[in-house]
């Protein structure tokens, strides 16, 4: 449901998109040195494959987006991490769009680079952080695809709401995983999450 | 790297070989023939063109050899995504109404538009199937980088498609282990932890699978610069695919503007 395809948003819409990317995959591939990249191209593909676990809610069910947990081992370099993501995704399965993947990747990426920020300062305790840092990441991605929607035009503003409603039993689910996946790692990985990224 | 693959990974493959033709142009076109295609269909404002769009993806289906079946369902996947979108325009764009209930009023206006905007989606989406969805993930970076996209990207792009599969893998043995000790999926906070740990055990293994690849890496002498190896070059082929898909695009430009 992040994914808005080709075709809906408008023009200005898409070029705000594209500069939010571009400038954070300029900090991202920054920060993404040598050293790193084996640990996030590992963490890019497995935000991939978990795009492919379907969690039950009710009588439907959702795939994590997995955002707070990438701004929390990533920081900054979570841009470029997602954006791989977004491109296989596209030449995969077709989903989202090509002219689109700036807006797409803005919406996805700044908050959970911005909430997991969030999230490391609250590391001392491990299952808070990954409720915070996975409830702001996904909030912050209905927001923005809301009102990518909404500044499109004054039409489709109905469908960002409905849309926005749409994230809370997301937003349920990702607290809990991500807490669960950042109390195991600090567990039994404790330095995966002291590195600074 | 299928051998490793435990579950059917069919949801993966793309849905088939390209056949000769698309096959023997250089990834770089194809890369850049799936972008000017997009930036043309997004900027196409009358149905007809946009309806006219769809002939040249599905023409690029059928030369890419994609399976009718595989490859419906994954357009109707990407509708299903913009459906609240496409079922609310006709209400809230105005104009003179189709039908109504009450004060419910589905509009002539907003219908054109949701059918403009599913119309173009799939053109683009097909046409992206077609072009990329055939190629290797390793060409289809490769290509990237000849394309001048920062080599970091284009590096850490290489890795992850490389270790997609080994991941899916691994999740499947782990998912496997829990279905063994009676687990089964509901919606409940227990199950939803337990898959919260599922993810998170696929984290720990592959933080560490990132470190000895790493290791393994410095060892050969890794400096954030994968090497290319391919040699593609533009051919006549390209040549011609790139006039034809000129040509097209004059077409569908005039066809908007009449």
């Amino acid at each position: 449901m992040a994914h808005i395809p080709d075709g809906v948003v408008s023009v200005p819409v898409l070029v705000a998109g594209a500069a939010l990317s571009v400038g954070g995959m300029a900090l991202g591939l920054r920060r993404l040195t040598p050293e790193r990249l084996p640990k996030a191209a590992m963490l890019s593909a497995l935000f991939f494959v978990a795009s492919l676990v379907h969690f039950p809610v009710g009588v439907s069910s959702v795939h994590l987006l997995m955002g707070g947990l990438a701004g929390i081992l990533l920081g900054w370099a979570a841009f470029p991490a997602i954006a791989v993501g977004l491109v296989l995704q596209a030449a995969l399965f077709g989903f989202g769009g090509v002219v689109v993947l700036g807006v797409n990747l803005a919406n996805i990426a700044l908050p959970a680079t911005l909430a997991g920020l969030l999230g490391r300062r609250l590391l001392a305790r491990p299952a808070v952080a990954g409720a915070v840092a996975a409830m702001g990441a996904v909030a912050g991605t209905a927001v923005m695809v809301a009102l990518s929607l909404a500044l499109s035009g004054r039409e489709f503003l109905v469908a960002g709401q409905a849309l926005a409603v749409t994230y809370i039993p997301l937003m349920a689910v990702e607290a809990v995983a991500t807490a669960a996946m950042i109390g195991l790692l600090a567990k039994v990985k404790p330095e995966s999450l002291e590195l600074r990224p | 790297m299928s051998a490793l693959v435990l579950s059917p990974s069919a949801a993966l493959e793309p849905p088939c070989r390209a056949k000769p033709l698309l096959a023997r142009l250089d990834p770089r076109s194809r890369v850049l023939a799936a972008l000017a295609f997009a930036l043309l269909v997004v900027c196409l404002r009358s149905l007809p063109a946009a309806i006219a769009a769809l002939m040249p993806a599905i023409l690029l289906a059928l030369l890419a050899g994609l399976q009718p079946g595989p490859t419906l369902r994954r357009l109707a996947a990407l509708e299903g995504f913009m459906i609240l979108t496409l079922l609310s325009l006709p209400f809230t764009m105005g104009g003179p109404a189709l039908f109504s209930w009450g004060d419910w009023h589905w509009g002539l206006e907003g219908t054109r538009r949701a059918v403009l905007i599913l119309t173009k989606g799939s053109a683009i989406a097909l046409s992206v199937l077609a072009l990329l969805g055939t190629l290797e993930l390793t060409e289809l970076g490769h290509a990237l980088a000849r394309l001048r996209v920062p080599p970091r990207f284009v590096a850490l792009f290489v890795l992850s498609a490389r270790y997609v599969d080994v991941l899916r893998a691994e999740y499947a043995r782990l998912r496997l282990a829990m279905r063994a000790r009676g687990f089964c999926p509901r919606a409940s906070l227990h199950c939803w932890r337990s898959l919260g740990h599922l993810l998170g055990m696929l984290v720990v293994s592959s933080l560490e699978r990132a470190e000895r690849v790493h290791a393994a890496m410095r060892l050969r002498g890794f400096n954030g610069h994968l090497h290319l190896l391919d040699e593609h070059r533009a051919s006549g082929l390209d040549w011609g695919f790139a006039a034809a898909l000129a040509v097209t695009g004059a077409l569908l430009a005039v066809l908007d503007l009449a």
